[in-house]
């Protein structure tokens, strides 16, 4: 194993740890733990030992199969996709531990069949940042995607019918990336990604070129749940079995943006996305209102899961309008804002598996005076929401101040707005929570059977996840200046 | 007038697809029964499907299959031969598609089982219940 193609080994370690998972899990459990957390953590240290040496060393590639690019698919690790995989693997990992005890709960004997599709969903993910194909890219958010419906269908009730909903938006979105790429395919003549960005400004073609990138743009907005393009989201993630949210809800939105990033930056240059004012003015504008709706619709929950998937429309559109500030705050603001966000809403979600692990429900009004019953969770809940409050020094707050900056510097004071209005919103929601959370008198409460205020608190096995994912809430928030010099900061274009 | 008749006798090809897609497009959105939403995506696939297939005709091409030395001594003619690649590509969207009918007809099933019926109102009826 040569230390040259160790991202390629992150990615396939994940996928043949899910046919063993599949093959030895189906006699016996007792495999599927070592696996799943086994393979993780090599992704985990592999995907760092890759951001180190992307750092040092600058842009590796791989040839698949020995077919030079642009011909054969490329795997490029830069410093953003290192960056990336550093975070799903640490996501997934973490997210792991929790889904492994719920899973346990939730789904007894088909642990297996879930971790099958969970790795599966993994290795699709390191692909995903990885590919420097643009069919490949769509071949790999098919099994993503597939992968995430099956998971979801596996939830209870009214998950099925959700997951069917989520099929068919999904494959609209999908469609429209496909019908995109073929435009591009007729107008360069090529697929790789590098070649395309090398191509397209010499052509004068820019009608195609809009059209095309107007297709892939609107694809990738209906997977990344984008409002109006949001109606699948709050189902599916709400009544996917909550190890599956766990890590789906995290991942999902945030890797979608990176490709958002990924076709901006590398596939199509900013100067011809940027080209048009009317349309990032547009796109800014529709972002406001995407934070705006998403916040208000958060207000109308009376569920804490349900409530969490208003929320990450919201923090969709704050990643898509600092993308389409066209500035390089804005910019810095939305890929550190992924990465940040990507570790609250892991935060928020571990805390509802713990919570329903125990009392089955995250309905507002079970969650009264929780927090003499679960302690510690209830500890990192008040973080992780300060966090998406943005309150320093957690790392939501560096991620905000970027995009606001960026929202200045361009003049868009609807988008600052917006940003400042989701903030209080934010608070609002959350000090309900923490209140109902602290001071919620039993008297309400003895209608309901967990009203006791018996100390009950969630295994050690989602504890430590819990608990390492709110230090790095703080770590990251502290570190963010050098994460900003070190990878962000390589690749904002030269003159952004 | 005149001009837009034969812009489309021009490229009809395209624009069979573009009616095709259309069709699936109504059928995801307007239909009230799932497996006619299913049958509507289907479709809208395969019109983008066969618009890639048609990307890659060339008026007299002949077969993409090259003479080994032909090929090395590099006097394939380009412009004779159709290209191969949308027609590979579409291989691979061909097996995406099918995996996600799979997929959705699975699902269909288990809707069947929970509510009895596939048609929307229906299970949104009993939901609602």
């Amino acid at each position: 194993m040569s230390a040259t193609n160790l991202h390629i080994f992150v990615m396939v370690v994940p996928l043949l740890a899910a046919l063993a998972i599949n093959l030895l899990g189906r006699n016996s459990r007792q495999w599927i733990s070592p696996l799943v957390l086994g393979s993780l953590t090599f992704s985990v240290f592999g995907s760092a030992i890759m951001l180190a040496r992307v750092i040092e060393h600058g842009t590796l590639s791989y040839t698949v199969g020995n077919w030079r690019p642009p011909f054969g698919i490329e795997l490029v690790v830069d410093p953003l996709s290192a960056l990336m995989m550093v975070l799903i693997a640490v996501v997934a990992l973490l997210a792991s531990f929790s889904s492994l005890k719920s899973v346990e709960q939730e789904l007894p004997g088909q642990e297996h069949l879930f971790f099958t599709l969970y790795m599966i969903l993994i290795a699709g993910l390191f692909g995903l940042v990885l590919t420097g194909d643009a069919f490949n890219l769509y071949v790999l958010l098919e099994i993503t995607s597939i992968t995430t419906y099956g998971l979801i269908a596996m939830g209870r009730g009214r998950a099925a019918l959700s997951s069917f909903n989520y099929i068919i938006m999904g494959s609209i979105g999908a469609c429209f990336y496909l019908l995109g790429i073929g435009y591009i395919y007729i107008l360069t003549g090529t697929l790789n990604m590098a070649d395309i960005a090398r191509i397209l400004p010499t052509l004068n073609a820019p009608v195609a070129a809009a059209t095309a990138i107007a297709f892939v743009l609107v694809g990738l907005w209906v997977k990344m749940a984008f409002f109006p393009l949001h109606s699948w989201l709050p189902n599916a993630y709400s009544q996917a079995p909550t190890g599956a949210g766990t890590m789906v809800a995290p991942l999902m939105t945030k890797v979608t943006v990176y490709l958002m990033v990924r076709v901006i930056l590398s596939m199509y240059t900013p100067a011809l996305v940027f080209a048009n004012q009317w349309i990032t003015d547009g796109v800014v504008w529709a972002a406001a209102i995407a934070i705006i709706s998403g916040s208000i619709l958060a207000l109308g929950q009376k569920d804490l899961r349900r409530m969490l998937t208003y929320v990450i429309v919201a923090e969709v559109g704050y990643m898509v309008g600092g993308i389409f500030l066209a500035n390089a705050d804005g910019l810095t603001g939305s890929i550190l804002h992924i990465v940040n966000d990507a570790l609250m809403t892991l935060c928020l979600f571990l805390v509802v598996a713990a919570i329903i692990y125990r009392q089955g429900s995250v309905s507002l009004v079970s969650l009264q005076g929780i927090f003499r019953r679960m302690p510690i969770t209830m500890a990192v809940f008040t973080l992780g929401a300060f966090a998406m409050i943005g309150v320093p020094p957690t790392c939501g707050f560096f991620s905000k101040w970027y995009l606001i900056l960026g929202g200045v510097e361009a003049g868009h004071w609807e988008f600052v707005m917006a940003l400042v209005f989701s903030s209080l919103v934010n608070a609002v929601l959350f000090f309900r929570i923490i209140e109902l959370a602290y001071f919620g008198s039993l008297q309400d409460g003895e209608h309901h059977e967990h009203a006791s205020s018996e100390r009950h608190e969630a295994p050690w096995w989602m504890l430590k996840p819990l608990l390492l994912t709110a230090v790095l809430l703080i770590v990251v928030g502290l570190s963010t200046g050098p994460l900003v010099n070190n990878v962000i900061r390589l690749m904002i274009p030269v003159g952004f | 007038m005149e001009s837009v008749v034969g812009e489309i006798v021009a490229k009809y090809n395209y624009w069979i697809y573009v009616v095709l897609m259309m069709i699936g497009f109504y059928a995801m959105i307007g239909k009230r029964n799932l497996v006619k939403k299913l049958l509507g995506m289907n479709i809208f696939q395969t019109s983008i499907i066969l618009f890639f297939v048609s990307t890659g005709v060339k008026k007299g091409g002949g077969i993409p299959i090259v003479d080994k030395y032909e090929g090395l001594a590099g006097t394939v003619e380009a412009a004779s031969t159709v290209n191969p690649l949308p027609h590979v590509l579409m291989l691979t969207a061909i097996v995406v598609g099918v995996s996600v009918t799979g997929v959705a007809l699975a699902v269909l099933q288990r809707i069947y089982r929970e509510y009895g019926t596939l048609e929307e109102d229906e299970i949104l009826e009993k939901t609602q219940r």
